[in-house]
Parts: C-alpha cells; sequence; structure tokens
C-alpha cells in the first residue's frame, strides 16, 4: 500500500468483468488488480492440470524503435539484444552503473515496421516501468532510436496451463505448433489483433496476449468460452506468485533488488560480457562475477518446511541459534502440500541437504530443508 | 451470505454459540474467512488455557497473510477442534459449522458483542 496521499488506482480495461466476477482485488504498484476469484489453491492447481487466465495489464510495455534500437539495448541492458532474432524474445536484466538490479525484463524482437530500422518491446514489471522507461530513455541520447512509453497501448491477458495450446487453437489461425518458448508473433485470436508469446511466469507452457485495451474484454470472454470445457478458470495475482515460486522464478522486490547483482542472484548467466560495446555496469559486474567466483556471497536457495507454518518474506534463517540468511519469498505450496521458500543463506549453509537450518517464523525456529530450486519443473 | 441468527459476534470477526452447561463454541464468520483466503494453518489455544476477551490466543495463517485470533470472551479452554488442525480448509469451507475453533467455559463475557444483524450491518456482508 502507498504510503503517500491517497492516490486514485489504475485500473485495467478489464476492471468491471473482474468485479462481476466477483473478484477480490488487491493493490499492486498502483494498480487494482484481482487476487483472487474464488480459491486460491483451486485457480493454482487448475494452472498445473488444466488452464488458467489472467489479466497482467499492470505490466509495463515499452517500444524501442530505430536504426540503433539494437545498439542501445546492447548498451542500455546486460544482455546480447543484438543476437536476438526476429519473433523471438529474452529474459534480462537492467543495471546500474554500480551493478545493481533495476529491473528484470522481457525483450520481444517484433518484425521491422521500415526497412533499416528494427522494432523491439521492452516488458517491464509494473513497479519499476517508469523506472525502466527514464533509464531508457537517458541511455538512449546519442542514439538514432526511438523510446516509447506503450504502457496505456495494451492490456495483456495470459492463458497458462498444459491446456492452453488446444483453447488457443480454437481461436487462432497462428502456427501455435511452430511457436517455441519465448518466441512471439503476431496474429489474430477471436477476431482480435494480438501479439502472441509463448511466455509466462508460472512454470507451465503458456502464452501471453498483447491486444489494444479496447478489444481486452472481447477477448477475455472468447478464451474463457473456448477454455470452459477444458476447465479453464480465472486467475488472480494471489496464484501467479504461488506458481513462479515453486517454479523457482525471481519477482523483484523479493529475490531481485538494486542492492543485489544479477550474480549476488544467481542469475549471472544473463550478463553477457562477450557482446560488442560498452554496457551499463560492465565493470561493476565484472567485478561481481569475479568476486561470485572467490568469494561467493549469499546462494539464492528453496527450503521445504517439515511442519506446517509458512516462511514469509524477511524472516530470518537460521542454524545453530545463529541468522544465516533471510527469507525472501515463502507461501504454502499446492503442488507440495507444505510451505517452501526461497531465501539467500550463507554458502556454508546452502548446499541441498545441509542439516540444521531452520527459519524464524515469529520467534519459533522451524525445522527447514535446503533444496535446490526449482521446487516444481513441468514434465515435456 | 447470512449470518446465523443464534449466534453473538465480535468487532474482530468471531462468533460465539449460545452457552451450553456454561460452555460456548468459538469461530471465526464468512466474511472473515473469505478475507483471509484460503487457510493454511491454524494455531490454538491449548485445552485448559485461559483466553482473554479481546486479547490474541492464536493464530491464522492464510496464502497470503497471518492473522492474529482473538478471544471473544473470557474463559478456560475445554476443547480444541482437532478437525480444522488437521484441514485447516473447514475454517473456508464451513466457517459456522465444521470449521468452529475451541469451546471455552465461559467467566466473563463482554457486553459489546453483536447480534447477528448487527454485525451484517458492521461488517457489510
Amino acid at each position: 500500500m502507498s504510503s503517500n496521499a491517497p492516490v486514485e488506482p489504475r485500473r485495467t480495461a478489464l476492471d468491471a468483468l473482474h468485479r462481476s466476477l466477483g473478484a477480490t482485488m488487491t493493490d499492486f504498484a498502483g494498480w487494482d488488480m484481482p487476487l483472487r476469484y474464488g480459491s486460491e489453491r483451486d485457480e493454482h492447481l487448475a494452472v498445473r492440470t488444466r488452464a488458467g487466465l489472467f489479466d497482467l495489464s499492470h505490466m509495463g510495455e515499452i517500444t524501442v524503435t530505430g536504426p540503433q534500437a539494437a545498439a542501445l539495448l546492447d548498451f542500455a541492458l546486460v544482455g546480447n539484444i543484438g543476437g536476438v532474432k526476429v519473433g523471438r524474445a529474452r529474459y534480462t536484466m537492467i543495471c546500474r552503473e554500480d551493478g545493481g538490479i533495476l529491473d528484470d525484463l522481457i525483450v520481444y524482437r517484433l518484425a521491422e515496421t521500415e526497412a533499416g530500422s528494427s522494432h523491439y518491446m521492452v516488458v517491464a514489471n509494473a513497479s519499476n516501468a517508469q523506472v525502466v522507461l527514464d533509464a531508457l530513455t537517458e541511455r538512449a541520447a546519442g542514439f538514432d532510436a526511438e523510446v516509447r512509453d506503450d504502457r496505456d497501448a495494451y492490456a495483456l491477458l495470459a492463458v497458462q496451463g498444459p491446456e492452453s495450446p488446444g483453447i488457443l487453437k480454437s481461436l487462432t489461425d497462428a502456427d501455435l505448433d511452430g511457436l517455441k518458448y519465448y518466441a512471439g508473433l503476431p496474429g489474430t485470436v477471436a477476431g482480435v489483433p494480438a501479439l502472441i508469446a509463448r511466455t509466462g511466469y508460472t512454470g507451465e507452457d503458456g502464452f501471453e496476449l498483447f491486444v489494444a485495451p479496447a478489444d481486452a474484454e472481447k477477448l477475455w470472454q472468447a478464451l474463457t468460452e473456448a477454455g470452459a470445457a477444458a476447465g479453464l478458470v480465472p486467475c488472480g495475482l494471489s496464484c501467479r506468485d504461488t506458481l513462479r515460486l515453486e517454479a523457482g522464478m525471481p519477482l523483484y522486490g523479493h529475490e531481485l533488488s538494486t542492492s543485489l547483482t544479477p550474480f549476488d542472484a544467481g542469475l549471472g548467466r544473463v550478463v553477457k560480457f562477450e557482446k560488442e560495446g560498452d554496457f551499463v555496469g560492465r565493470e561493476a559486474l565484472t567485478e561481481a562475477a569475479a568476486r561470485a567466483e572467490s568469494e561467493p556471497p549469499r546462494v539464492l536457495v528453496g527450503l521445504i518446511a517439515e511442519g506446517r507454518r509458512v516462511p514469509r518474506a524477511d524472516y530470518p534463517v537460521v542454524a545453530d541459534g545463529k541468522v544465516v540468511g533471510e527469507v525472501t519469498s515463502g507461501a504454502p505450496s499446492p503442488t507440495l502440500g507444505k510451505p517452501i521458500a526461497m531465501a539467500y543463506v550463507d554458502a556454508a549453509h546452502s548446499a541441498p541437504g545441509t542439516p540444521g537450518v531452520g527459519v524464524d517464523i515469529r520467534g519459533t525456529h522451524e525445522p527447514y530443508e535446503v533444496v535446490a530450486l526449482p521446487f516444481y519443473k513441468r514434465q515435456k | 451470505m447470512s449470518n446465523p441468527q443464534q449466534l453473538r459476534y465480535s468487532k474482530e470477526h468471531e462468533w460465539l454459540s449460545g452457552a451450553e452447561d456454561g460452555v460456548s463454541t468459538v469461530g471465526i464468520t464468512e466474511h472473515a474467512a473469505n478475507a483471509l483466503g484460503d487457510v493454511v494453518y491454524v494455531q490454538l489455544p491449548e485445552v485448559g488455557d485461559t483466553v482473554t476477551a479481546g486479547e490474541t490466543c492464536g493464530e491464522l495463517e492464510s496464502t497470503k497473510s497471518v492473522s492474529d485470533l482473538y478471544s471473544p470472551v473470557t474463559g478456560e479452554v475445554t476443547e480444541i477442534n482437532q478437525d480444522v488442525v488437521d484441514d485447516p480448509a473447514l475454517v473456508n469451507t464451513a466457517p459456522f459449522e465444521g470449521g468452529w475453533l475451541f469451546k471455552v467455559r465461559v467467566a466473563e463475557e463482554p457486553k459489546d458483542l453483536l447480534s447477528a444483524d448487527e454485525y451484517t450491518e458492521f461488517s457489510g456482508s
């Protein structure tokens, strides 16, 4: 919740629809978003076994175009964006000069609309969209490229779960079989022009559909009808959080922050030192990479409860009565049937199976098993 | 949803049954259960504990949060609902019935407990 003077929350194009479905709404990064429609556990299990439909219109879309769009993104982000082929997407990060993570991003390379000019869509977390927009705009100085705020140009719907390809196929002629994980193509779904991306944040197969806000309700209704027989249900942000936690995916503000580099977060692989030219944070990140080799900082691990009490963000991880780490995210896992957490723990206590590790849950030390992430991996 | 007429209610969203041989049953309301979301862990007082009206005597944990459980009356706990400890989802599915939490031999009852109609107005549901 914001501590500032009351500001009207932003509402998505599907706001009235969520209310008609009886959603419990929550403030998320200044947006009024569905938290759950019924039982979050049922929504979670629907995505794992059938399909779920999400409104993710709070995500921040930023368009980058121009002859030097790729060069700008290679300079501004840590990934090798110039190497992304048309129709593909890349998970990457934007860092500060000191290597601290400003946000994690998905960058989609779209088809060129004019010769000699490339076209990217950068999708930022809602909470960081303005920061990312400002940083990209500032870093664009001297590049022949345009950075455009497209947050209001898109609504974003996601269909996630094993039944999602079949459901989507019934509404589009687009070649979904040819659409790989982390790829995107323009198409028409239920008569609505959409960018169809095979991405998600649930650990399941699924699609994200970027559409004009005016088309969002029509698309939602079409997906609801097409998915009814397969057991598709509307899903809120609560189950999205437990789904991503089980899949070991980081969430900005929990596992990622400006005080951590990608190497601290165990995600050094997103930093591409081999790419041409300088990029913001290169020097600091080179040092961070060396530090991670020689004196590993805390390590991001998974914890599984032996009991039933749920660890929450910021709870201390303890061993032999000493604090050895901190929980970053925790929740009851519907798939495992036990509470789970992600936590940064000292390297000495980070190996799977390390004995004697617990979490201080409001004064009581509860035993936890250290495991490697993720907790859940789908069978392909 | 409707709040049973025969129960009385606290502003902390607990309900209290009429006493049978001086013993009343305590639970949380459907309004509270809905606000919590799926309850995954219930910590109750122990049999023999003295609970005090308006003070915490346990906690309810849901997917997203932890909430304190307040006792609506003062007295001695005579029984806890082991079924709800084993299956906390009962709080969501049957808050006024199988999801009851504990029984208490009432020593003292606050004067500001609400009737069903008053609680409905207070909670807005």
